[in-house]
């Protein structure tokens, strides 16, 4: 994983121990394989496809699949294996993009409402609360409704699903090492509170939700890939696995494989991502192990 | 323990109006007037206006607010401009369709979940065991549309064995559960792997129980102790977890409905936003969140009242 690649030097040797515990792990090397895959077929996209994904092709309309069209055409002609790929690109921007915004957002609510005053505390929490009481498809059927369909629409739905999930972990951790000793000291010594939250309170708070955020990665793409779907989410003719699946389920009688084209790298994905995030969990940190 | 369902109901009903002021400055903040939306571009300034008047929009955003707030505790969401019926009446109409889908897929999850969990935790260390946690994981994984699709594409489409949409003749008992037998199944087969590990653990710690032993010591059937004895009791955090099921289950529901052409709340938001039938819209998405918190809240009463150490932490 790159964040662990970009850790200091001293911390190399947990890292090569960690690898050396996954690969102990048959799951956890399906997992790895499968992310692998997926990743490099995304990133080389335009080595491995050769046609373009989203040129319109009449004459070639519903072709099975063959050596020219390694995965068939769809109602366009146009060519699915590129679909596919380029398909993967916007899943993983998608997933790692909006996952990243909701971890940050979180981590500074969190910090906020376990250290802040009382009364903001109580705000936060009850917004966090009132959030997740919206069942996820509701929520994102209503701000469909605001935003229209689009990219932007997914990435909100994703930061108001996570956000309060996150910041509560946060906010639970940071009031525990509020009155701790080593940050009754920094106090005592009149480190501001910015000072008191960046330097001794988030070094250590960071790590677990980041693993935990790590394993939410599927589930973002199931969202992206879901509202797509529903055609509430990427436009056409933006290659989404979700909007293949669309396209495909309205053909699914006469022509099979265009489902299964869209659907099979979700599941793939999903798969990969969950067994190796499974894994990393029980190698790096078996405090959480039982979660979900 | 009634200090805590105080605290706890009075949370649900300020995360319902919470809520309820969320949806309402949304529909508010959406571009475009509602009434000339819902009537389309032919119609004139006097249609547009009249109903404006009877959707209460040619108020003062605080009128509405206050008309859509006090409505609402009421069970008034407004008139459904279409069909000219109280919104309500729509959406509790398709409610059951929704409801029986959940139960179908609850049916499923413990069907199957239930002794899966059982066979992992009895023959721990197994090579079934290892197979139900790592299928457990797979199934909870997979997104449920996906599940739907394929469900329709290998048993409805490719093998015919099972109808691939809508809910059945009405009346027709038979012919409405084999319509359900494929949605409830996308809905639930996530579920049957949050139980399966749910089951498998809590079945491990009861094995290990004095009573057990006792029971072994008496030299009872292992069957016996398996089934009556342990799974009666490590059964029990189960059925709480249901209670989160249920409001999870909700969101796998829209999809299933959408994919089998099922009646039911999910194909009705969607319609609603297709029409851009707003009023309909928050109606139906207001229902489903009170349905969701109430679930919850159940939930959370049942753990509280099995577990003390929930109710002190609130």
């Amino acid at each position: 994983m790159s964040e662990a690649v970009s850790e200091p030097p001293a911390e190399v040797g947990t890292f090569r121990r960690t690898m050396r515990r996954l690969l102990r792990e048959p799951l956890g090397v399906f997992g790895l394989s499968l992310v692998i895959l997926v990743v490099g077929a995304a990133v080389f996209a335009d080595l491995l496809a050769s046609a373009e994904p989203s040129r319109i092709s009449p004459r070639d309309r519903f072709l099975p699949p063959s050596a020219d069209h390694l995965m068939g055409t769809d109602q366009l002609g146009r060519d699915l294996f590129a679909r596919v790929l380029h398909g993967g690109r916007i899943a993983l921007l998608v997933a790692v993009g909006s996952t990243v915004v909701s971890l940050l957002i979180g981590i500074v609510l969190g910090l906020i409402a376990g250290y802040g005053p009382r009364w903001l505390d109580n705000i936060l929490i009850l917004v966090f609360d009132a959030l997740k009481s919206f069942p996820t498809v509701m929520l994102a059927l209503a701000l469909v409704t605001l935003f229209g369909p689009s990219l932007t629409a997914v990435v909100v739905v994703v930061i108001l699903v996570n956000v309060p999930g996150y910041a509560r972990i946060i906010r639970t951790q940071t009031i525990a090492l509020k009155s701790s000793e080593y940050v009754t000291a920094a106090q005592s010594m009149g480190a501001s509170p910015a000072r008191i939250l960046r330097v001794h309170v988030l070094p250590n708070v960071v790590g677990p939700i980041v693993i935990l955020a790590s394993m939410d990665i599927p589930v973002v793409i199931a969202i992206e890939a879901g509202m797509s779907f529903l055609g509430l989410g990427v436009r056409p003719p933006t290659p989404s696995w979700g909007a293949i699946l669309n396209d495909g389920f309205a053909n699914i009688r006469e022509s099979a494989w265009i489902v299964i084209a869209g659907g099979v790298p979700i599941i793939l994905t999903t798969l990969g991502f969950t067994f190796l995030g499974e894994t990393l969990r029980d190698v790096f940190d078996p405090r959480l192990k039982g979660r979900g | 323990m009634l200090n805590y369902a105080i605290k706890r109901l009075g949370l649900a009903v300020v995360i319902v109006s919470v809520a309820m002021t969320l949806l309402f400055s949304m529909i508010y903040l959406i571009p475009g007037d509602p009434a000339s939306v819902a009537l389309g571009p032919r119609a004139t300034p006097e249609m547009v206006a009249a109903l404006r008047a009877r959707m209460g929009l040619d108020q003062p955003v605080w009128v509405q607010f206050w008309n859509f707030y006090s409505g609402a505790w009421t069970g008034d969401l407004g008139i459904e401009v279409l069909s000219n019926r109280p919104v309500l009446t729509v959406v509790m109409e398709q409610l059951p369709f929704t409801l029986a889908l959940i139960a179908g897929g609850i049916t499923w999850s413990v069907a199957l979940g239930i002794p899966l969990g059982c066979m992992a935790a009895v023959r721990r260390g197994s090579f079934a065991d290892r197979l139900v946690g790592v299928l457990s994981v797979a199934v909870i994984a997979v997104p449920s549309f996906v599940v739907a699709i394929y469900a329709l594409l290998i048993f409805a489409v490719a093998l015919q064995w099972l109808p691939a949409i809508g809910a059945g003749e009405p009346g027709d008992l038979g012919d409405q559960l084999t319509h359900l037998i494929l949605p409830s199944l996308a809905v639930g087969l996530g579920w049957v792997g949050y139980i399966a590990r749910m089951v498998r653990a809590s079945m491990l710690e009861v094995l290990e129980a004095s009573h057990i032993r006792t029971a072994r010591a008496f030299g009872l059937p292992e069957r016996q102790i398996t089934y009556r004895y342990a799974l009666s009791i490590a059964i029990l955090p189960t059925v709480t977890l249901l209670g989160i099921g249920i409001g999870q289950m909700l969101s796998s529901a829209v999809f299933a409905e959408i994919v089998f052409a099922r009646p039911g709340i999910g194909k009705l938001v969607y319609d609603a936003i297709l029409t851009r039938n707003y009023p309909l819209v928050t109606g139906a998405v207001l229902v489903t969140t009170v349905l969701f918190v109430v679930i919850n809240v159940i939930a959370d009463l049942i753990i509280g009242a099995l577990d003390p150490r929930v109710r002190s932490g609130f």
